[in-house]
């Protein structure tokens, strides 16, 4: 190695030094003299060992039967998680205990057996091997040699026309397969603009599914809200995906408290609010609300929500206010939606901002 | 062509007569031959790896058994098992399998958490030993490939888990899979698309649990074992690295032998950690599903968080703020773009790639193309240490507040403020970590300068004939003393110019980083330093003092 | 839009008694409102003013009701001794005869929900599953599904809810205490009021069958216990395995 102020380009496997002089250091003394250990001058210890081996060996045995009593032997009988009598779950409890503690036993014995045997009995010289090149100068000679000859007789050099189409063919090739990847899902991107809500359908409670009087929502109660059209629907037909976007909280707040809009006027009844469960963050439900703060509280990544000003986001990572639903009162006093929501709800996507146009576009 | 040799050779017990079969047909002598006593080096920090490689064996076994009983589908059903709180209710087939693996299947629980946890552990060991690898300097020449395949590795462990904590279609992970969904739905122009793709339509649809179970039974494990291969294969054509000492080289490997003693340590350590895991299984429970409900969009708990190889990403989107100072979702030609949810994701495609390419940035700062089988002590690499503890504590402030609600409550402390103190740490830490783990290493350093120049401190005060009171210092011997000078002396590399005569940008910017990282350096005690030492010591001692050689 | 409010308020009215309705039919005797006033009067009035219409201090106690009365005090969270983000609980400070006749005297305040029946607390008589619906629906966002508690906003939380009596889930769910949203008779019907209860005693009584629940945390304590104890252990292990035998 040397210095490389000349500017030649270092060799590959050296590394460039500053043109010191490398320091002077110790010597290597070579590897250190054994120390025999207690097993191997003193016969009656290496018997010790020897027994101490055997007799994890044969606690992994009461081990491996352990696991039997527990299995067949603990019988986990009756309801689970009954509200006055535990035993059932007692019973499971115990039986997990047993089948695991068994194998955990089985494992160990084998396991610290074998390892205490190694290091009492098995020898303990350190002994050494040189390591080798991972590849010498004749293998690589030889190596470029037998490429260069396979590339010639492959003939692929002299005749690029067979080398340019070959090319193309393995290029296309692959694409039949990326094809097959297109019918995963649907390119339609409507229904996320669309929710069951609709004029005049009703908010009902979540999960009785009984529907709501405005006079049912005192003044700081909750109530988790979907739309009754949603227990039509099977889950076959998509009533989750449907309750995805679905999903209100419903509030009642002191009106002179909140701040409405003036095209919002009519969204509420009387201060009881309807808004969007669906985190425009990442999607969680944001189903925390405190009474006292008309704070909306997300579990997930804690965006918080003022629901005294339109659900406007006061923390968090969250960056759009909720949607809110334009509610309002039906002939006998229950809780009706005006119509949709007037954007989509949840999180962004690319299109939203053009989905909100046609959206609003549609409410106008 | 067999010689007549092979027929000459007549075995005379019944196991030498089939082994003599496997061997003339297989030729299995050869192998024997080569890897019989074969040469491993052993410590501690070793071990990791194997963890990883006896944990991803529980996980397939203890992942088969579940297989048998467990069905991926979210076709809809009442729950009709033991579990009292779910009778009743409607849930996937998915869930459904789950409660019934858990409490109606003898063992079933026990596999469910044997599998849990073994899958925590997993990820756990993989970054833990690639954390030794970095920081021994293992990944250097000729091992910086089989470095790629270890970052592979690891960010396969953390899908396989994302993949399998979701297949119980619960509440909890389903949450998760939503949060994925929106991530997914923020990608410029295809995010929705790539939604729509992979839910089969709106979520959660009805195709992504069994989706993700091929993905997790299948697809990955196969992934994960090929890698694995490769990555064994390599360190069996490399040889495993070693730390300097008396009687080790840059050539050799000192250690014990595959057959019998490593091979039954290893073996062992299998049965152990079978052993660790069966008792997490049999002791403490994890992932306790029947609390949390089967998916609804509707419901969630407070303390949602994903299993802690996820905790990272949890904790990036937790810091973003999304309103403060200006809304973060901004739109560009016509397309609305949530960086509140994107920008969190490049600072950690940063950190991996960093990560992944750190062999090569190391190579270009100390232009040190070497082969290296010696491992470095972490103490004598004080750059490459502190660079890698600013990572760990960046990684670490993003997985701490994903559990930022559970320390406000654990605490008593405001929620709010443990989120603007993490968001501060998020940027100081790193700094802080790169500075002060720097100054440790290099005082570590030091201090065995001390103890090869000084020896070891007995703590035996003696009183000198002229009055002054001393510590009797006993000096090393020298093989511990070896231990303390054999490792590589680092020095700045200042820019010089290439070929042409000329001093690029880029060679000025990598002499700048090696002045920054090799400027102070602690250099190891030469002979003649250690000569100069003694001389002062015998100007201060009056007597001797026995000189116990210790090992 | 004037026919509407005098709807909606009228209906609002009404609304108050539907809590009424359920309420305990034992009636108060006019020693226990004396003797509550008195109560009141040395211990609650500073804060809630001389006759619970609310000062700076302390909000209006107008239409609680005994149930908030059985619920605050019985847990100790009333009389609050520090300020702070919310009222923790901690050792009651009156007992069972004092707390009552401070309910007594507070419920003249004005009519608010009472203190619940039995049958509305009795577990036996409800229902689990019915019971974790509703409370996953509405509970366990704020106080985890398993009830060990959660974080809010600023410094409040909501408690974990093991080892809390019958009523006092019951009246906290009706009365709504600080930032608690009011779960209404007629959000939260009695009927599912007691199953609620009863899946929180479910979970009380029963062990969980895996082993040791980590506080029913989830994934982060499991995550914790795997790198210290787990870790730990392993690495015992591992230095075990490669040091020298003696």
């Amino acid at each position: 190695m040397g210095s490389h102020s000349d500017g030649t380009p270092h060799q590959s496997g050296t590394v460039a030094t500053t043109g010191t002089t490398e320091m002077e250091r110790f010597p290597d003394p070579g590897l250190p003299p054994h120390r025999p250990r207690l097993t191997d001058v003193e016969s009656k210890a290496a018997k010790r060992a020897e027994r101490q081996v055997s007799l994890l060996f044969l606690i992994s045995i009461l081990g491996s039967v352990m696991f039997f009593v527990g299995y067949f032997g603990v019988r986990v009988e009756g309801p689970l998680y009954d509200v006055t009598n535990p035993t059932a779950t007692d019973a499971l409890r115990l039986q997990n205990l047993l089948l695991g503690l068994g194998i955990a036993l089985a494992m160990f014995g084998i396991g610290i057996g074998v390892v205490h045997w190694a290091r009492t009995l098995m020898p303990d010289h350190e002994l050494v091997e040189s390591r080798h090149a991972v590849r010498t100068e004749e293998q690589r000679a030889d190596a470029q040699s037998i490429l260069t000859t396979v590339y010639d007789e492959s003939g692929i050099k002299r005749r690029p026309l067979l080398r340019n189409t070959l090319i193309g063919a393995a290029v296309v090739a692959p694409l039949p397969f990326i094809g097959l990847l297109k019918d995963l899902g649907p390119t339609n991107l409507d229904p996320l603009k669309e929710t069951l809500w609709d004029e005049g359908v009703r908010l009902v409670r979540d999960p009785s599914g009984t529907p709501i009087k405005a006079s049912d929502v005192t003044l700081g109660s909750t109530f988790h809200v979907v739309p009754e059209n949603l227990n039509e629907l099977s889950h076959h037909e998509g009533y989750l995906d449907e309750k995805a976007k679905a999903v209100v909280l419903l509030m009642r707040l002191d009106p002179e408290s909140v701040n409405v809009s003036p095209d919002r006027a009519d969204w509420n009844v009387d201060g009881i609010f309807a808004y969007s469960k669906v985190c425009t963050h990442v999607g969680c439900p944001v189903a925390l609300y405190e009474q006292q703060t008309h704070h909306l509280l997300c579990p997930c990544h804690q965006s918080t929500f003022d629901l005294t000003n339109e659900c406007e986001v006061i923390f968090g990572p969250a960056a759009r206010p909720l949607p809110q639903l334009p509610i309002t009162v039906d002939a006998d006093g229950y809780l009706v939606a005006r119509s949709d929501f007037h954007e989509p709800v949840g999180p962004t996507y690319s299109q939203r901002g053009t989905h909100v146009e046609e959206m609003q576009g549609e409410a106008n | 062509m067999s010689t007549s040799t092979d027929y000459e050779y007549k075995p005379q017990t019944s196991t030498g007569r089939i082994a003599n079969f496997v061997d003339t047909r297989v030729g299995m002598s050869p192998i024997v031959k080569e890897f019989g006593r074969k040469i491993f080096p052993d410590h501690w920090s070793f071990m990791f790896g194997e963890v990883a490689l006896y944990t991803f064996v529980i996980l397939l076994l203890s992942g088969t058994f579940l297989a048998l009983w467990f069905d991926p589908s979210m076709a809809s059903m009442e729950y009709e098992g033991s579990y009292v709180p779910m009778q009743g209710v409607e849930m996937s087939a998915a869930y459904v399998s789950s409660l019934d693996i858990s409490f109606d299947i003898r063992g079933g629980l026990f596999l469910r958490q044997l599998h849990h946890w073994s899958a925590l552990v997993f990820a756990a060991s993989v970054s833990v030993h690639m954390l030794r690898v970095f920081f021994t300097g293992a990944f250097r020449r000729p091992r910086e490939l089989n470095w790629l395949v270890g970052v592979g590795l690891f960010l396969l462990a953390i899908v396989a888990g994302f993949t399998g904590y979701s297949l119980p279609d619960d509440v909890l992970s389903g949450n998760g899979l939503r949060i994925a969904d929106a991530i997914l739905k923020a990608i410029p122009i295809v995010g929705a698309y790539l939604s729509m793709f992979l839910f089969g339509g709106e979520f959660p649809g009805h195709d992504i649990i069994p989706r993700l179970y091929i993905i997790h039974v299948l697809l990955i494990p196969a992934a994960i074992l090929g890698l694995i291969v490769v990555h064994l294969f390599m360190v069996v054509v490399h040889k495993h690295t070693q730390f300097p000492g008396p009687g080790r080289t840059e050539n050799n490997v000192v250690g014990f032998p595959v057959g019998p003693v490593y091979a039954a340590k290893a073996g062992g350590f299998f049965f152990i950690v079978f052993g660790i895991m069966a008792l997490l299984a049999a002791t403490t429970t994890i992932n306790a599903i029947w609390n949390y409900g089967p998916y609804d969009p509707s419901p969630v708990q407070a303390g949602s968080q994903p299993d802690w190889y996820m905790g990272f990403t949890d904790g990036a989107v937790r810091l973003m703020p999304g309103n403060w100072p200006f809304s973060w979702e901004w739109t560009f030609w016509g397309m609305s773009i949530p960086f509140n949810v994107l920008l969190p994701m490049v600072p950690i495609m940063i950190l991996f790639a960093l990560m992944a390419a750190w062999p090569w940035l190391e190579r270009w700062v100390t232009k040190d193309d070497r082969e290296h089988h010696l491992l470095d002590r972490p103490r004598n690499a004080p750059f490459r240490t502190a660079m890698g503890v600013a990572g760990v504590v960046f990684y670490t402030v993003m997985l701490v507040s994903a559990s930022g609600d559970l320390i406000a409550t654990h605490f008593h402390v405001s929620l709010n403020d443990v989120i603007y103190w993490l968001r501060t740490a998020y940027f100081v830490g790193p700094i802080l970590g790169f500075i002060i783990t720097r100054r440790i290493c290099l005082a570590l350093q030091r201090k065995d300068r001390e103890i090869v120049l000084h020896g070891r401190e007995t703590g035996r005060v003696q009183q000198l004939p002229h009055g002054e009171f001393i510590e009797v210092h006993e000096p090393i011997d020298e093989y511990k003393r070896y231990r303390l000078v054999a490792f590589p002396d680092y020095q700045v590399q200042p820019a010089e110019p290439n070929g042409k005569g000329k001093i690029t940008g880029l060679e000025k910017a990598r002499g700048r980083i090696s002045r920054w990282f090799f400027e102070d350096r602690v250099a190891p005690v030469t002979p003649a330093e250690l000569e100069a030492a003694h001389h002062h010591h015998e100007a201060v001692t009056a007597g001797t003092q026995d000189k116990e050689l210790v090992r | 839009m004037v026919l509407a409010l005098l709807l909606t308020g009228g209906l609002y009215a009404v609304a108050t008694t539907t809590n009424e309705a359920k309420a305990q039919t034992e009636t108060y005797t006019a020693q226990d409102i004396e003797e509550g006033q008195k109560l009141f009067l040395a211990n609650c009035s500073t804060c809630h003013g001389m006759e619970g219409a609310g000062t700076p201090s302390g909000p209006s106690l107008v239409g609680v009701g005994a149930a908030a009365v059985d619920f605050q005090v019985g847990t100790g969270r009333m009389p609050m001794q520090a300020n702070g983000p919310q009222a923790p609980q901690k050792a009651p400070q009156f007992d069972a005869e004092e707390t009552q006749q401070l309910a007594a005297y507070v419920a003249t305040f004005g009519a608010g929900p009472g203190v619940p029946e039995e049958e509305y607390l009795d577990v036996t008589q409800g229902n689990a599953a019915n019971g974790a619906k509703v409370f996953l629906a509405n509970c366990a966002m704020c106080h985890n599904a398993a009830g060990a508690g959660g974080a809010l906003t600023r410094g409040k939380y909501a408690p974990e809810l093991m080892g809390v009596e019958e009523n006092h889930i019951y009246e906290a769910m009706v009365t709504g205490p600080q930032n608690m949203p009011v779960f209404n008779d007629a959000n939260i019907t009695p009927e599912e009021k007691r199953d609620v209860i009863t899946y929180l005693k479910t979970l009380e009584t029963n062990p969980s069958p895996g082993g040791f629940s980590l506080g029913s945390l989830g994934p982060v304590s499991e995550g914790l216990f795997v790198w210290t104890i787990g870790l730990a252990v392993i690495i015992g292990f591992t230095v075990w395995l490669t040091s020298r035998s003696a």
